[in-house]
């Protein structure tokens, strides 16, 4: 007796072992709260449903730079996910990751998975490609800036709703009449400060942030971002900021309310802002086009992405990047991707799935969701609108904020701020050149 | 009378201190000693490379004005803190003492805010005093006065003192009440007998007898304000604007977690523990021998 209780319990136990053998179980860490959560879960759910080899479970890990460090701090413990959700500006911290990272094009074609970088849209896979081309993360969940446009103000204002201010002249001169009408605190102000003011602004005027193609060709990149463009831009915010013309609105997304609230009838911030406006704005409202400075050469040119992609991490069995592989797949199908896009409003990531929402009609009802994606594709990428890649992204963000806070605030002239800001921004480059490239 | 005669042999008294050594050795000694290597080493977020790069982190740090002004905020803001979380907690505990109707229901509500944890803290802070839609600003404003911590420095930094004090004046007051409710009733009678007013009956018995009480908070608070603080900071106002409510260990997180600067993040941090061993040493050496036990 004594002896025939372990033998079925181990036999109990080896069954059990080969049947959960069986399924590959695929790691997927994540940034989505709320509404983009379900999506997360949903699509995992659909996955799994789809096929019985592999199981994708999916983990919520944070804010996006949490998610990210979460992943380095499993990857040097040995035990990070098969998937990880990564922001756009930690790109260039996982691109320099050489070893802990599986390129995406290199395990599809391992996997024997059909892939085309070319079926994407080059505006978000160029973020995300090396400079020969080769995708090295899976776009997910993308986004550009727009400005939000409080319609019933632009009324109150005196001011044709269906025409918004195409220029950043225009824009000035629409806050001043809104600060007339009722808007006294806040005429225009944006979210996101050094991507509304100086990465997008680089971009969308083909000026570039930094050299080496913004940091895409190289880490040996020196920031550029004292020109005359991003001075003549600064200078004017300082001067709008004293009357409240413009007001600034903090470092990240947190002043976005005040678009919804009613506070700030022109607001500059990202198009996935949408699903919040459509909860909360109880007023008439639209987007329309980043403003440009129209003395400043073949401006607009194309607006750089935001949001995140899936990275893949190193050192993990064929077997089960077969399953990542199959995964990706799923997550390009065509009609998930124009359903993903009109439902959650983040951009679809093959030209395909645009064309189908395009054709579908969508747009002519929901112009909104389309403002991004006429940004993205204005023009064909130059080396200065691709992307950017530069190191401690996350940290130079602060930096930069930092300077344009001490120019808001009248402790530093524009020009002071911005040569500060690329003082400090090309020390801390130098320090990741130093370590990325050992 | 021989120590030795306690215990036979070295074998038992070893056995008895070892796990608090062990804790020590695994909790604290182990922890600081990578800190220590760490800052001697420069390396990539993902620990792919690093380099042994001696006391450059140090010197790195020591060379630019940025980390002078924010020992300097530090100092700044952990006086202003202790300061004003020890006064305050002071003044509420003695009007505690005294014996009022609803006075557990008062206590009650000081003791609450303990209970908050410094992020929530600081999230509730900074919805109340958000430049537009926070009620203490529309409140402010509606008084002529302007009111914007996310460009204005000496707002933000009144903000994270106020939010920082708030958070610890509910901990001081515990340790103060029950200070107060230890000190006998009659010798705080019979100097009323003799006829010395409340104000220097509390200043001549009161406050001397609850020394230990004020010595023992004032360690914990420097300590508060150097370690605990940047939760808060990080809700409210994230070292902005410009810098200007930056501490020594919203730097270290910063730099460290965000900039995923291990070397130079460590370097600070062993700064950052030599600091505050000497403020202790410093506090029992001279601080300690005006108290009275």
């Amino acid at each position: 007796m004594t002896t025939v209780k372990p033998l079925i319990l181990a036999a109990a136990f080896s069954f059990a072992a080969s049947a959960a053998q069986a399924q590959v179980e695929l790691q997927w860490w994540h940034a989505m709260t709320g509404a983009n959560n379900d999506v997360i879960v949903k699509l995992a759910e659909e996955f799994n449903a789809s096929q019985k080899d592999y199981k994708v479970v999916p983990s919520y890990k944070g804010s996006y730079a949490d998610t990210l460090n979460a992943g380095i701090a499993a990857y040097r413990a040995g035990n990070a996910p098969h998937i990880m959700q990564v922001f756009e500006v930690g790109t260039a911290t996982m691109m320099a990751a050489k070893g802990a990272i599986m390129p995406v094009q290199t395990m599809m074609k391992d996997a024997g998975e059909s892939f085309d970088p070319k079926s994407y849209l080059p505006a978000i896979t160029g973020y995300y490609s090396t400079v020969k081309g080769e995708m090295l993360s899976f776009p997910f969940n993308s986004s550009s800036m727009v400005m939000w446009v409080n319609r019933d103000a632009l009324r109150k204002a005196g001011l044709n709703p269906d025409q918004p201010p195409k220029t950043w002249p225009e824009v000035f001169e629409a806050a001043k009449k809104l600060k007339a009408a009722g808007y006294a605190t806040c005429g225009v102000s944006t979210a996101w400060t050094t991507w509304a003011n100086i990465e997008q602004l680089g971009a969308w005027h083909n000026v570039p942030l930094a050299t080496r193609a913004n940091g895409m060709d190289g880490f040996d990149t020196v920031l550029q971002i004292n020109a005359p463009l991003y001075v003549k831009h600064l200078e004017t915010l300082v001067a709008l900021q004293k009357d409240k013309t413009f007001d600034y609105s903090g470092r990240t997304n947190t002043g976005e309310g005040r678009f919804t609230s009613g506070e700030c009838p022109l607001f500059l911030t990202s198009s996935a802002f949408y699903g919040n406006v459509k909860a909360n704005a109880k007023f008439d409202y639209s987007n329309a086009p980043m403003p440009y400075y129209p003395d400043v050469p073949g401006a607009p040119q194309n607006s750089i992405i935001g949001g995140a992609s899936l990275w893949v991490m190193g050192g993990k069995p064929a077997a089960e990047y077969k399953g990542v592989a199959k995964f990706f797949t799923f997550l390009s199908d065509t009609d998930r991707q124009a359903k993903l896009h009109t439902e959650s409003g983040y951009l679809p990531i093959t030209k395909a799935a645009y064309e189908k929402v395009k054709t579908s009609g969508f747009y002519d009802k929901n112009p909104l969701l389309e403002t991004a994606l006429k940004e993205l594709t204005n023009k064909e990428p130059t080396e200065n609108s691709r992307g950017l890649r530069f190191g401690g992204m996350v940290q130079m963000r602060d930096v930069w904020s930092e300077e344009i806070e001490a120019a808001l605030a009248g402790k530093k002239s524009a020009k002071e701020a911005l040569d500060a800001a690329v003082a400090r921004g090309n020390e801390m480059l130098r320090k990741f050149e130093q370590t990325a490239t050992r | 009378m021989e120590k030795r005669a306690i215990f036979q042999g070295r074998l038992l008294p070893f056995a008895l201190v070892a796990p608090q050594l062990a804790v020590t050795l695994v909790f604290f000694y182990w922890p600081a000693s990578q800190a220590v290597w760490q800052s001697f080493l420069q390396e990539d977020a993902f620990g792919l490379s690093s380099e042994f790069v001696g006391f450059a982190n140090y010197r790195d740090l020591f060379a630019k004005a940025d980390y002078y002004r924010t020992i300097g905020t530090t100092a700044f803001f952990s006086a202003l803190v202790t300061a004003l979380s020890l006064s305050i907690a002071l003044f509420l505990a003695v009007q505690a003492d005294r014996q009022l109707k609803g006075g557990t229901a008062y206590r009650t509500l000081l003791i609450w805010p303990y209970a908050v944890a410094p992020a929530v803290a600081g999230v509730l802070w900074f919805f109340m005093f958000q430049p537009s839609l926070g009620l203490v600003s529309q409140g402010l404003r509606g008084l002529g006065f302007t009111w914007n911590p996310l460009l204005d420095s000496t707002d933000a930094m009144a903000l994270v003192v106020m939010a920082a004090t708030w958070k610890q004046v509910s901990y001081n007051f515990l340790f103060f009440l029950a200070g107060l409710q230890a000190i006998p009733k009659s010798v705080i009678e019979a100097a009323a007998i003799d006829g010395a007013r409340p104000v220097r009956r509390f200043w001549t018995i009161v406050f001397p007898l609850l020394s230990p009480t004020t010595f023992y908070l004032f360690v914990v608070n420097v300590v508060y304000v150097f370690f605990d603080t940047f939760g808060i900071i990080d809700a409210t106002t994230a070292g902005g604007p410009a810098k200007a409510t930056e501490t020594l260990v919203y730097k270290v997180y910063s730099d460290g977690r965000v900039g995923g600067d291990l070397g130079g993040s460590a370097a600070q941090s062993v700064i950052l523990m030599v600091i505050v061993i000497a403020l202790t040493a410093v506090q029992f050496r001279f601080i300690e021998r005006k108290v009275q036990y």
